[in-house]
């Protein structure tokens, strides 16, 4: 693991839900400026350890520190500076606000946070937009705007104030192809353009192989596999070629725990 | 037979502690929205645009509602008070009626059904599709951005209303009793005049309907940020918040009735 400065750096983190424990001491560091694709299996935690970076919910123990701050005991204005200077981050519904149109939804941010007279804001959210390929599509109301450029524009909203960090949702999930490549294109271009440290995460092996510096792999609560793509797909142990390759039963069985089938069936009703 | 009784027990107190639990969260929500000021806080415009959708919008109910109300009011204390020979204090009635009761009570209901329900609906979904997420990992925070000024929208739009009401109302009452009974309009309006007290009955009135504006408020905001995001959640909760504020609304109606009365 050739990690120098990581920008998060996650420390014997343990976070639960009710008596399920979702991750148990776990370790991780996301490289600065890098894009790395966080990848597990539905259910794993994965929105959840996106939800710890930025503070929205709370581990039971550990640090988790970006960019120097340890965000669970940052207190609530120092967490709400920590996001508005720093943070990105790109839901996987968009979270547009719906009753603003595209430009508005655009401007929310600067308008809030900057004293920017309304000139400047236009042209930076003009900006914003032109990136992601939507400036003509400013006047919609986000119930106008299909799947995929409702995520641009969320995602143009989320450059807004120019983080240093930005988390990705599932960003490709429901797209067509022609979106998902428009989508893929950006997270690598703003990453190379901006210096973005850029968290991915994604179920989609093949595109996140084809954007990601480097792939972390999640299951039961603990990192598996960390590593450029082919550092994992040669050398990584059996659970992760499971993973990457999409084979069906492996150490990660295709069946939930069940009874012996014969018994099963044959003990009938009752 | 003990394990089920055992059960039935269990079963009472966890509902027991589930309800305290979300007072619990609804105070933390209070106290967190109540003030204005904090990251990324709502301004008076915004104040003014809540007004208008939680206030302005309810208004075409609430005055046809008062109107109904007070012609009602009119035809059932006339039927009354005649066989006292009294229909002169009709007037006296229907105002005081209305503005010690019905205008704070019913209003408060309408408005929870109106405005309430909406209010929920709309928190609920922004739950639902990560808006108020979103928001704070803008760095704006959602009880000031998003809560603060619902809640004072109601607070300041429930007197109002049901001040408005209760105009309304007597006007009704008096299309009534004058214009279809005729009751002489002097008597309907001087004795009016003469018996109610500012104070008493207006200032009584007003404050009642504050303390309803908060409780319906606060109900219906609380209910949709803590709703389950789910459109199965969001129904939930709007039904919550009408049958609840309904409830809180005429107990609490009880409990300032006599504390002003100084009965009980
Ligand atoms: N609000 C919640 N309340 C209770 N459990 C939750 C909640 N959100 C997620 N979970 C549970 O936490 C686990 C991890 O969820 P999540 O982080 O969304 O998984 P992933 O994004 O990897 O699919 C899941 O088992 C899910 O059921
Ligand atoms: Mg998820």
């Amino acid at each position: 693991m050739a990690v120098s400065q990581p920008y998060v750096s996650v420390r014997g983190m343990s976070f639960s839900r009710g008596d399920r424990l979702i991750y148990n001491n776990m370790d991780v560091d996301f490289p600065r400026g890098k894009v790395t694709a966080i990848m597990g299996p539905s259910g794993t935690g994965k929105t959840t350890l996106l939800r710890l970076i930025g503070g929205q919910l709370l581990p039971d123990s550990g640090t988790i520190m970006v960019d120097g701050h340890n965000v669970p005991t940052l207190p609530r204005k120092e967490l709400f500076d920590l996001r508005r200077k720093k943070m990105g981050m790109l839901f996987q519904t968009g979270a547009l606000f719906t009753d603003l149109n595209v430009f508005d939804n655009v401007a929310f941010p600067l308008r809030i946070h900057t004293d920017l007279p309304e000139s400047m804001i236009r042209d930076l959210v003009l900006m914003k937009l032109e990136a992601v390929g939507l400036r003509g599509a400013r006047h919609l109301s986000p119930a106008e705007l299909s799947g995929g450029m409702a995520r641009r524009v969320a995602l143009a909203r989320s450059i807004a104030m120019d983080p240093e960090i930005i988390m990705y949702d599932e960003p490709f999930t429901g797209l067509d192809p022609i979106s998902m490549g428009m989508i893929v294109k950006l997270i690598r271009g703003l990453n190379e353009a901006l210096g973005l440290t850029s968290l991915l995460v994604s179920h989609d092996v093949e595109e996140s192989c084809a954007i990601a510096d480097y792939l972390c792999l999640l299951s039961d609560g603990r990192v598996i596999g960390f590593g450029t793509p082919e550092e994992l797909m040669n050398e990584g142990n059996a659970e992760v070629r499971q993973f990457l390759r999409g084979e069906p039963d492996g150490p990660v069985p295709f069946h939930y725990p069940a009874d012996d089938y014969r018994r099963d069936i044959l003990a009938g009703v009752n | 037979m003990l394990a089920k009784l055992l059960n039935k027990l269990q079963a009472v107190g966890r509902s027991g502690t589930e309800a305290i639990e979300a007072i619990g969260r609804a105070t933390l929500l209070l106290k967190n929205s109540l003030f204005w000021g904090g990251p990324g806080s709502a301004g008076f415009y915004d104040l003014l645009t809540q007004i208008y959708s939680v206030g302005v919008r309810s208004l075409i109910i609430i005055i046809v509602a008062g109107f109904f109300v007070g012609m009602v009011l009119g035809l059932q204390g006339y039927n009354i008070l005649i066989d006292f020979g009294s229909e002169a204090a009709l007037g006296t009635m229907v105002s005081l009626t209305l503005l010690r009761e019905l205008g704070p009570v019913v209003t408060a209901l309408l408005f929870a059904g109106r405005a309430g329900s909406a209010l929920t609906a709309e928190i609920g979904l922004m739950k639902a599709t990560e808006q108020l997420s979103a928001m704070e990992m803008m760095g704006v925070d959602p009880f000031k951005r998003v809560i603060t000024p619902r809640l004072w929208a109601g607070i300041i739009s429930m007197p109002i209303l049901a001040l408005l009401f209760s105009a309304v109302g007597i006007w009704g009452g008096a299309f009534v009793a004058v214009d279809m009974l005729g009751i002489d309009d002097g008597a309907y309006w001087g004795n009016m005049q003469s018996s109610v007290e500012f104070y008493e009955d207006v200032v009584k009135g007003i404050i009642k309907s504050v303390a309803f504006g908060v409780v319906v408020t606060w109900i219906a905001v609380y209910q949709g940020y803590d709703s389950v995001p789910t459109s199965e959640g969001i129904g939930k909760a709007t039904t919550q918040t009408v049958v609840i504020s309904s409830l809180a609304v005429l107990g609490l109606d009880f409990v300032l009735t006599a504390v002003m009365l100084g009965g009980v």
